[in-house]
């Protein structure tokens, strides 16, 4: 704060008067006299007290999650963030940082960001990062750009699995309308060796989720191979959570990992904002959009940070750049990094198995209720799909009385899975939480 | 500063693209005032492979310095007989060597009446100081 000092009426005074005129008013003689100042009848202003008290009842609109036993995910997750992620993004010097165009000023940040960078390449199993993303559905529709580039536009299909997000999916299209492309897969179902199958050589990439949106995991080596023998890129959008527990994308032969880092460290927030992840092998790294930070020595010889490969980005490349995109979510990025170092190796292994045992915990209890049938033919991680005896509306109501936030409806996205509910499990459901819900559960006539 | 070179054997665009014309093989690169101008160049990506057909306009690589890109031209049209791939590990080559070491690709052409459009190297030069 001691940086930002406004002008004084004097000072105002002198610098019109530098100019030769009197007002501020008369720099706006440009403007035809009957647009100049319109009149704008806006309320009159208000003290910050009841600012204060309007804003305050706009929020009470709303309910909290922490007032909730909450079982849904479904591509926004409830985790535990240690406080010490909030005090360092509420320090001025972080919560007020712009863009880093002068690295001699702004070596924090760009630090904070590499940081960031490299552990989201230690958790997906690729070799460069960007400083982030929009969201999550943002970063899947950069990864198409990269696809068509690396393919010299030559290819125009690209593969979505079924099992991808339904709002990224969309996100996908929307970007892309109006552009020559094929963006298909999705209509058929998500088995990976049936995304295999419509494979060829007209694909320039073909994308998968892990988990899936039901929650499941399954080893994506082999379609990686096809993928591959047939030229296109192979993308894995991924949940940085469970990647704490399964195998990396890139062990399994990812080219591109993507996805939302909403789930390691930043809070429900109503929807946003979130932080979209964007990690690629280093061979495709001069593709890619959005800001990177890159480390290297100044003048002395002394580590150092900068924005690196700038000439990539749509100022300078313009109509040949991959993308229109030339910024990043600093502050989500730097809440990311915060909280997977204060974490660590260990400590998020720990929270992904809490999840894994609870929601297998959970997923027991309820597959044994009468009229209850839980979907375990594969491998799931903190989600998992049930099939109840009444609609996915009349059971929820039934919870929400209790004060629990049941499950996703999949058949709102999913015409064949009406009736079937997506449940999430994370470290914040207390054994009791998970019991009173199978009691719930179990009463629902 | 030493001298800007326009070797006289070569054809040049207003571009700053060189040809130079060796039986039916055609070698491009761009030329010593391009590389000055552009600086150092910090990456070169060539966009045609070998075997691929191009026509007198199509782009044949991107050359970046630190805060620009620029496309580079095909001034004639041929099939690819070789690209200097070398060039994506040492783009600083084509400051140093643009004429020699610092060529882009080899063309198989057909047709030279393309080059009769083209700039000797005195009117090139001449060119490029009225810049």
């Amino acid at each position: 704060m001691g940086h930002y000092i406004p002008h004084t009426e004097i000072e105002r005074q002198q610098m019109l008067a530098a100019i030769g005129v009197t007002t501020i008013e008369d720099l706006f003689e440009a403007v035809p006299a009957s647009h100049r100042f319109p009149k704008l009848n806006l309320p009159k202003p208000m003290s910050e007290l009841e600012v204060s008290q309007e804003m305050q009842a706009l929020a009470d609109t709303n309910e909290h999650a922490q007032d909730f036993a909450l079982f849904r995910g479904a591509g926004a997750y409830h985790h535990f963030i240690p406080s010490i992620v909030n005090h360092t993004l509420l320090r001025g010097e972080f919560l007020t940082a712009y863009t880093p165009y002068q690295p001699e000023v702004s070596q924090g940040t760009l630090q904070a960001v590499y940081e960031y960078q490299s552990m989201m390449c230690a958790l997906t199993g690729m070799q460069a990062a960007n400083a982030s993303h929009y969201d999550g559905a943002t970063s899947l529709a950069e990864s198409v750009a990269v696809a068509l580039q690396v393919t010299y536009g030559k290819r125009h299909k690209v593969l979505l699995s079924q099992g991808i997000n339904p709002q990224y999916r969309e996100v996908v299209r929307t970007y892309y309308q109006g552009r020559d492309m094929d963006i298909t897969g999705d209509d058929k179902g998500y088995s990976l060796s049936e995304l295999g199958a419509m494979v060829d050589n007209t694909t320039a990439m073909v994308a998968v989720s892990y988990p899936n949106f039901f929650g499941q995991v399954e080893d994506l080596s082999a379609l990686a191979k096809v993928v591959h023998a047939a030229g296109a890129l192979f993308v894995v959008v991924a949940n940085p959570m469970a990647l704490a527990l399964f195998k990396s994308p890139g062990s399994m032969g990812a080219d591109i990992v993507v996805g939302e880092a909403q789930s390691v460290g930043v809070p429900l927030g109503f929807g946003g904002p979130y932080v979209g992840y964007f990690g690629i092998k280093q061979e495709y790294v001069r593709k890619i959009a959005g800001r990177i930070v890159g480390e290297t020595v100044d003048s002395d010889g002394r580590r150092a940070y900068v924005m690196t490969l700038r000439p990539r980005e749509q100022d300078i490349k313009r109509e040949k750049a991959s993308s229109n995109i030339c910024t990043n979510q600093g502050l989500m990025a730097l809440a990311v990094a915060v909280y997977l170092s204060v974490m660590g190796k260990h400590g998020m292994r720990q929270v992904a198995e809490l999840n894994y045992h609870k929601a297998h915990y959970a997923a027991e209890q309820i597959n044994k209720l009468p009229g209850y049938t839980v979907q375990r033919d594969k491998v799931f991680f903190n989600e998992f799909v049930v099939k109840g005896p009444k609609s996915v509306k009349d059971i929820n109501e039934s919870l929400i009385t209790e004060g629990i936030i049941g499950g996703y409806n999949l058949g709102q996205d999913y015409p064949t899975m009406a009736d079937h509910m997506l449940l999430c499990v994370t470290e914040m459901n207390s054994r009791e939480e998970i019991d009173t819900l199978v009691s719930v559960l179990g009463s629902v006539k | 500063m030493a001298r800007l070179k326009y070797p006289s054997d070569l054809k040049y665009t207003k571009s700053d693209e060189w040809v130079r014309l060796e039986g039916d093989t055609a070698t491009i690169g761009i030329s010593d005032y391009a590389q000055d101008a552009l600086n150092d160049l910090t990456y070169l990506e060539l966009s045609v492979d070998v075997g691929a057909h191009v026509d007198v306009g199509d782009a044949i690589a991107e050359v970046e310095s630190v805060k620009a890109s620029s496309s580079i031209y095909t001034p004639i049209a041929g099939d690819v007989l070789a690209i200097n791939s070398a060039l994506k590990k040492s783009a600083e080559t084509i400051n140093a060597d643009p004429y020699g070491e610092g060529w882009l690709v080899k063309l198989k052409v057909s047709d030279t009446s393309a080059l009769d459009a083209l700039m000797t190297a005195d009117d090139y030069e001449k060119f490029c100081q009225s810049r």
